[in-house]
Order: structure tokens, then C-alpha cells, then sequence
């Protein structure tokens, strides 16, 4: 092994409990250079970085593991963990050295898990984290003492202000230099005498079995034992003989009266007790900590829902306030973008191209960002602080009465960013029916995706001020939730029977989230749906636009100029020329002020023209092919074009739409803020001149949105979590045909209360 | 005094486990947590809605449903 560390990077793996500050710690480690991917064949987010101070001819990396509370998993983050340690997972490496991180505010219950991976044998250092507040709370920990009592260097820091931080980087990197080392074997837990025998045993068979994963084998034998689910994970992994050989023990230890589950469990807490005793000094701390102060307000009876409701209102009040402002400078420069290209070029189809279909198209989507970084952050802010586990705490009722877990509460809430995300965190869910239950409805709620196409609809549809408007938004994501909640109950008492698992959520102290963190999880949250941007929502435009552009019928554009010429000249009968007639049209169009009559006609027929063109269009005839299926929504063949190309992302409605209406260059900013497209589809008129986009309308198409599964990168996902088209497919399907008698609903409700 | 289950005590009392009755599939994770015969624990609250309720163990604090809290019966201090 020597000899092959100086030609691959000396590998680190940190592990620890959820919540000791182990992302905190990791980003400390690595700086900005961390790669973010997946473990293969499961979404488990795979981070790992090189480690700052290393040197170019010793490289380290640092892996970061999934937290975990112990060896013996219950979801699949924590298998991973488990399966990386035990060197199960054939595309990472057996760690060279593994670092531990204690969350020295909880040291018991941390040092349970820090005690069974030493146990397994690697070289191994702990670090000692959030000494700051287990000193605020008055306990003065001996890293020495510690370090002797567990036979591995100890490192006291806090990863969040830095302090420790740089002797710890430096400690790896010089144990990477100096090589393989001896590890003296460990146990920590106190055994009864036959459970230990028993253990022995076990682990003589396995060094035999397994001969490269020796050192291991103290520790899997341990496991094999008291986890129930160790032997069934891995039916082929371990052969009959051995398999039988566990089950004859557990028996023996039954009849002498040992509690096989428990045994090696008390043990080992009864050794983590101790040590903690022998290495903190208490030094008085106060009687209620400040973390105990806010929850006694955060999930008071009262004050706790009140607050839960207020951030909740609060984060889409500002998502529609705030995010106005840059909002506002992004639509200038995509308008003066699309001006400046459609100015440096010759008119014709390129340029139609660039101006109408690049630019205008992503612009519409860019647009968004700024929403959709303020929601991210609002949830990175919420996961860090320590409030996400409270909201898990005061929903669980709720979620319980639908079947499922205050668990299940954190990946909806962050399907409010994406379901992407959200379907990844129900990882941590426990059992399979209730991972799948939440997979199937974490797309109800409304993602960031959707925030573009309320948001437009909104603007152009529904009157009033902002209150109004936000509330409408309001309602909508409630709407989400509602059906999220009634399917999953549907669900749960119908395809996915089962009992819940008990739920046992920590809720870790508060901790003032560090900026640079919460940013750094904003940035690469929102990026992924900037690269979504500039990918597959740009292929998609440029088809729209060949499919709104061809084929190309030079009849409806000459109609209609001989047609606007005749305006012309009725009114100004000197004008005979096609010079003439330009420069008329050029000088009104200059003039100052409020454009008149004439104008106001002209710029009717140039409209009429685009639709004609439109409808003509490959894409105007796929709109009125779906048209049938779309009109008891009350839907014209154009929303018909909208809502089949969001079928491959719902932002792309309001790319597409703009297409359709032709908002390009000139027209995207203007002074009042609102989207040059809301603007454009408030003029939009029926043959019989009624608007096109009534509050009905809107609402209807809303909650078509609401319910609609229409995310090809969702379908992906769940693809590749439940590992069959099956789920994804009857998701598919269960959501669009929600979508669409709920839509037919709103429709025929709000014209029986009068709208039109 | 004879043991309650832990679900029955109110906001403020403190005790030690005395039997876990949950089924064994289950326990194991309740143990792992650090929830054992002869733990102490102190009930911090009951959510707003009743249920789960939030005790504090080892130093931390860790919430349970009543489902499982009616099975762990504690000796009250
Ligand atoms: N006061 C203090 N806070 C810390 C320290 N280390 C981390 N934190 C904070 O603790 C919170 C949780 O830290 P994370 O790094 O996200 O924890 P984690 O272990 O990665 O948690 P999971 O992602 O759930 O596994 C963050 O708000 C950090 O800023 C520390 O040494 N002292």
C-alpha cells in the first residue's frame, strides 16, 4: 500500500453524526474547489475536494460522507457510509485515513458512532468540533484526556469561525507525507462475556472469508451480530455457512439470557458515558441555554405555528417584492442585448433568430433568478440554523395523519425549490413504502420552475395590487400542499400500505448560519437551474422558433403590407411609393408621445400578421392539433403550444409564450416592471374582442401548472431513485390527469361564480 | 413508584427508562440514539398539536411520536 500512495491522491474520509458540522468543516478543508457528484446508480450526493494546504507531489483528497448516526443504517445515505467504511463500494478506494467529527456540544451520543469507526481499525483522527459552544454551555472538554481515552489524536476547533481548523489541514497533510502506520486495534464496547466469545467467533470466520478487509472483521462481527438487518442487506454477501453460524449464536445467547440487539449497544454507551465523565469539567454554564430560549417561543403552542405561517408568508411576500428590483435590471439588459444584436445585424431570419429566440427566450427564464436565489437562500438559511428540524417537529401531526413522517416534511419543503433536491433528501426516509409515497408527491409542491409561470399569469390575468397578487401566489402554493397532502393519504392507504417506522427526529441546537455557507449552498442550487437554463430550455427555443418560423407562407406577409399600405395612404393621400409609405411608418413611429390613430391600426395588422404567420406555423398546427384536448380548459391552440413544450420544464412556458407573442427586442423592459410579455398577453383579444387572459383563464391554467407532472429532469430522477419506469411513469400519468380535471374544475366554478 | 408510559408525563418531569416495549425491528434505532433501560430523561414539550413530544437524553434533545413514547415506560424521579 506504501508504494501505491505516492501515484494515486492519499484519500480522506470525513465522517459524523448529522449536524456536527461536517459540511461546515469540509468547505473549511477544501475552500471553493470541491466537486459535487453522485455515487453511481443512486442520487446520493457525492461531494469531495482537494485538501487547501496539500502540495501538488502529495495530494490529498477529502471525501466527504453522508452523516450518519451509526454503522448499522436505516436509510440510504447512511448505507453508503456504512458500505464506503467497509470498503463495499467498488468505486471509492479504501480510505487511507478517516476522520471523525464530534459535535462536542453532544459528545455521548456522538461518541457512540466516533467509537465504532475507530473500532473498524484505520488510521484515524478526531475532530473535535463546536468546543465554542460546548463552552458557552460550561463544559471545558481535555482534548488530551479525550485523545488517551480514545487512542487517536484529538483536534479541538470550530469549523465555523476557523479556530483549529489549520493544524487539523496540517495534521493530514503531514500523516499523508509520513505513510502507512500501524493502527494498535480498539474496542470500546463493554461486553457481556458470551456476547464477546460469540463476537470472537464470528470474527475468526470473517478474517478467513475476507481476507483483505481483516481489520475490519472486529467490527463486522460485532454488527453482524446485533443488526438484525446486517444479514439480510447482504444475502449473497455473506455465504450460508456463515450466515448460519450468526443465527446458531444469537440463539445460544437467547437461551443464556443476552439480549443480542441491545448487548454490544449498552456497552458501548455505558464506555461513551465514562469517557465523557473523565474529560469534561463542568464550568457552569446557564441554566437555560439561548438554543432552549428560541424553541421555548418556536414551538410554543401558539407563537410556534404563528411564526411557522409567518416565514412561510414572509418568503413569498419577498420573493414578490424584493426580487422586483433586479428583477427589473436583468429585463433591461436582456432588452438591451436583444436591441444591440438585432441593431449590429442585418434583419433577417438570423437575426429574427438571435433577437426572438435566443435571447428573448432565456432572458425570460433569466429573469427568474433572482426569485429563485432568494428562495434557495430562504432555505438554505432555514436548513442551517436548525429551524428545518422544528418545522419537522411542529408538522409531524399533520403528516402523520396523512401516514407519513415529519421526516417526509423536509424533502417537500425543499421540492418547494425543486424536486430534484427534494426527491434526493428522501433518502434519509427510513422505509420504502414511505420514501416512494413522498417521491410520488414531493412534484405537487410548487417548485421554482413553476415560480415563472405563476408569476407571469399573475401579472397578465389577475388584477389588484400586490396583496392581491401575492396572495393569489400564496394560494397557489397552498393548493400544492393540499394535494400533496390528500394523495399522499390516498396513497398510503391504498398502493403503499404500511406501518410507519418510528419517527426519531434530533432537534440540534440553533446555530447562526454562516454566511459564506449559506451562500456557497444558494450558488449551487441556483446554478444547476442557470446551466438548466442555458441548455436545455436554449435547444428548446431555438426548435420553437423553427417551429413558430416555418413554413414560411410569403402570401400572409404581402396581404397584410398591401393592406397597411392602403391605411396609409387613405389618410395621407400624397404618400404612392413603397419609399413613401416606409417613411411615413418610420416618422409616426419616432414621433413623440401617444401613438394615434393611425399608428394604433398599423400596429394591430403588424399582430394580426404574427398570428396568421403563427398559426400557419409547424407550431401553430401541433397548438391546434392538442387544441381539442385543451379547450374544455378553456385553452386556445396557443396555450396549447405553451403547455406542450413545458412538458420538457415548465419554465419554458413563459420562454415559449414569448415566443409565440412575439416579444422580442423593444418590448421586453418597460418602465413599470412588469414582464414585456404580461404586458403583450393583457392586449391579447378573442375574435369577439373579449380578453384572452381573464382572472379564469389564469387560475385555470394555474392550477393546471399546480398539479401538471412537466419536468423531463423530475421523470429522470425518479427513474433512476426507484429504479424502474414504473413509479415514474404512473407519476406521469396520475399527475396530468390531476392536473387536467382540477384545471376543468377551476374553470367551470369560476364561470358559475361569474368570471369569464 | 411504578413505571409510566413516557407518553403520560407532563412537560417538566424528569425519570429514568425502565423497559422499552416497542417491537424489536423498531427498537434498535431507539437504542442506537441512545433511548435504554436506565437512561435519565427529562420531558422538554409536547408539539403544538400533541404529538410528538420532545424529551432530552445524553445531553440532546430528541423528539418521538406517542405511538412509540406510550411503549417506553419510565421510572419518574
Ligand atoms: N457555533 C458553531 N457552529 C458551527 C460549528 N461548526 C458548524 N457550525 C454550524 O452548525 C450548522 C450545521 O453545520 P453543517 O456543517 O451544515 O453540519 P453537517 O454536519 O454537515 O450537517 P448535515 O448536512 O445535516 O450532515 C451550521 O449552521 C454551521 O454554521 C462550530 O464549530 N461552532
Amino acid at each position: 500500500m506504501s508504494t501505491a500512495t505516492s501515484q494515486r491522491s492519499f484519500l480522506a474520509v470525513l465522517t459524523g453524526n448529522p449536524n456536527c458540522g461536517k459540511t461546515t468543516l469540509f468547505n473549511a478543508l477544501t475552500g471553493l474547489r470541491a466537486r459535487v457528484g453522485n455515487y453511481a446508480g443512486v442520487t446520493v450526493e457525492r461531494k469531495e475536494g482537494a485538501l487547501l494546504v496539500s502540495s501538488r507531489d502529495q495530494p490529498v483528497t477529502i471525501l466527504d460522507l453522508p452523516g450518519t448516526y451509526s454503522l448499522s443504517p436505516q436509510s440510504l445515505d447512511e448505507q453508503i457510509a456504512r458500505d464506503i467504511l467497509f470498503q463495499r463500494l467498488p468505486e471509492v478506494a479504501a480510505p487511507d485515513l478517516v476522520l471523525v467529527v464530534i459535535d462536542g456540544s453532544n459528545l455521548q451520543r456522538n461518541l457512540y458512532y466516533a467509537t465504532q469507526v475507530i473500532e473498524l481499525g484505520y488510521p484515524t483522527f478526531v475532530a473535535l468540533n463546536m468546543v465554542d459552544v460546548a463552552r458557552a454551555n460550561g463544559h471545558e472538554i481535555d482534548d488530551r484526556s479525550l485523545s488517551a481515552a480514545l487512542g487517536v489524536p484529538v483536534f479541538p476547533m470550530s469549523a465555523s469561525t476557523g479556530e483549529g481548523v489549520k493544524a487539523f489541514a496540517d495534521a493530514v497533510k503531514a500523516h499523508a507525507a509520513r505513510g502507512t502506520q500501524r493502527v494498535i486495534p480498539r474496542e470500546f464496547s463493554e461486553l457481556p462475556e458470551d456476547f464477546g466469545r460469540e463476537a470472537r467467533e464470528i470474527q475468526g470466520e470473517l478474517s478467513k472469508l475476507f481476507p483483505h478487509r481483516e481489520r475490519l472483521a472486529a467490527a463486522e462481527a460485532l454488527l453482524l451480530l446485533s443488526d438484525d438487518q446486517a444479514l439480510q442487506a447482504h444475502p449473497d454477501h455473506y455465504p450460508a455457512a456463515l450466515q448460519e453460524k450468526v443465527r446458531n449464536a444469537r440463539t445460544r445467547l437467547e437461551k443464556s439470557g443476552t439480549d443480542w440487539r441491545s448487548a454490544s449497544i449498552e456497552g458501548r454507551y455505558a464506555r461513551a458515558a465514562a469517557i465523557e465523565m473523565a474529560v469534561i469539567t463542568e464550568t457552569g454554564g446557564p441554566e437555560e441555554t439561548v438554543s432552549d430560549r428560541i424553541d421555548r417561543v418556536v414551538t410554543h403552542q401558539v407563537w410556534g405555528p404563528l411564526i411557522f405561517v409567518g416565514i412561510l408568508l414572509a418568503l413569498f411576500v419577498s420573493i414578490f417584492w424584493v426580487a422586483e428590483i433586479p428583477k427589473g435590471w436583468i429585463e433591461w439588459l436582456v432588452g438591451a442585448l436583444a436591441g444591440w444584436v438585432s441593431g449590429a445585424m442585418p434583419p433577417g431570419d438570423l437575426n429574427d433568430l438571435l433577437t426572438n429566440g435566443v435571447v428573448a427566450g432565456v432572458g425570460s427564464v433569466v429573469v427568474f433568478l433572482p426569485q429563485i436565489c432568494l428562495l434557495f437562500l430562504f432555505i438554505s438559511a432555514l436548513e442551517d440554523s436548525g429551524y428545518m428540524a422544528r418545522a419537522a417537529f411542529l408538522m409531524d401531526r399533520v403528516m402523520s395523519r396523512v401516514g407519513l413522517h415529519g421526516k417526509s416534511f423536509i424533502p417537500m419543503l425543499s421540492s418547494f425549490a425543486c424536486a430534484i433536491p427534494g426527491i434526493m433528501a428522501t433518502r434519509t426516509i427510513e422505509t420504502v413504502q414511505d420514501r416512494l409515497v413522498t417521491i410520488l408527491v414531493a412534484p405537487l409542491m410548487s417548485c421554482s420552475a413553476r415560480l415563472p409561470v405563476y408569476t407571469v399569469l399573475i401579472a397578465a390575468c389577475i388584477g389588484g395590487g400586490a396583496f392581491v397578487k401575492g396572495l393569489t401566489l400564496t394560494g397557489m402554493y397552498l393548493l400544492g400542499i393540499v394535494g400533496a397532502l390528500g394523495m399522499a393519504w390516498l396513497f398510503k392507504k391504498t398502493l403503499l400500505k404500511g406501518e410507519p417506522p418510528p419517527l426519531l427526529l434530533e432537534l440540534p441546537p440553533y446555530k447562526r448560519p454562516l454566511p459564506s455557507v449559506i451562500l456557497r449552498h444558494m450558488w449551487d442550487r441556483s446554478s444547476l437551474f442557470l446551466r438548466r437554463a442555458g441548455t436545455v430550455i436554449l435547444g428548446i427555443n431555438i426548435l420553437l422558433w423553427f417551429l413558430a418560423t416555418f413554413p414560411r407562407d410569403e402570401g400572409i406577409g404581402n396581404r397584410f403590407e398591401v393592406e397597411r399600405n392602403q391605411r396609409i395612404q387613405a389618410e395621407h393621400p400624397g404618400d404612392t411609393t413603397p419609399e413613401a409609405w416606409a417613411a411615413r411608418r418610420a416618422a409616426l413611429e419616432g414621433a413623440e408621445g401617444e401613438p394615434g390613430v393611425l399608428l394604433e391600426a398599423l400596429r394591430q395588422l403588424d399582430r394580426e400578421q404574427a398570428g396568421e404567420e403563427l398559426r400557419n406555423s409547424y407550431a401553430g398546427r401541433l397548438g391546434r392539433l392538442v387544441e381539442p384536448v385543451f379547450r374544455p380548459l378553456g385553452f386556445d391552440w396557443k396555450m396549447g403550444i405553451g403547455i406542450v413544450a413545458s412538458f420538457a420544464a415548465r419554465e419554458v412556458f413563459v420562454s415559449t409564450m414569448s415566443v409565440v407573442y412575439n416579444v422580442g427586442a423593444g418590448d421586453a423592459g418597460d418602465e413599470e416592471g412588469t414582464s414585456g410579455l404580461a404586458e403583450r398577453m393583457k392586449t391579447e383579444r378573442r375574435a369577439d374582442g373579449t380578453a384572452v387572459y381573464t382572472p379564469v383563464t389564469g387560475l385555470t391554467l394555474m392550477v393546471f401548472y399546480v398539479f401538471a407532472m412537466q419536468c423531463v429532469s423530475t421523470v429522470a430522477v425518479v427513474r433512476r431513485e426507484t429504479n424502474s419506469w414504473r413509479w415514474p411513469l404512473f407519476q406521469f400519468a396520475y399527475m396530468t390527469a390531476l392536473a387536467w380535471v382540477l384545471a376543468f374544475a377551476t374553470r367551470w366554478i369560476g364561470i358559475a361564480l361569474g368570471g369569464g | 413508584m411504578d413505571p409510566r408510559p413516557l407518553s403520560s408525563l407532563t412537560p417538566g418531569s424528569k425519570g429514568v427508562v425502565a423497559s422499552i416495549q416497542v417491537p424489536p425491528a423498531h427498537r434498535a434505532r431507539m437504542l442506537e440514539m441512545g433511548l435504554l433501560v436506565g437512561t435519565p430523561l427529562e420531558v422538554i414539550r409536547f408539539a403544538p398539536l400533541g404529538d410528538p413530544v420532545e424529551i432530552r437524553i445524553r445531553g440532546y434533545n430528541l423528539s418521538l411520536r406517542r405511538h412509540e413514547a406510550d411503549l417506553v415506560l419510565v421510572r419518574e424521579a
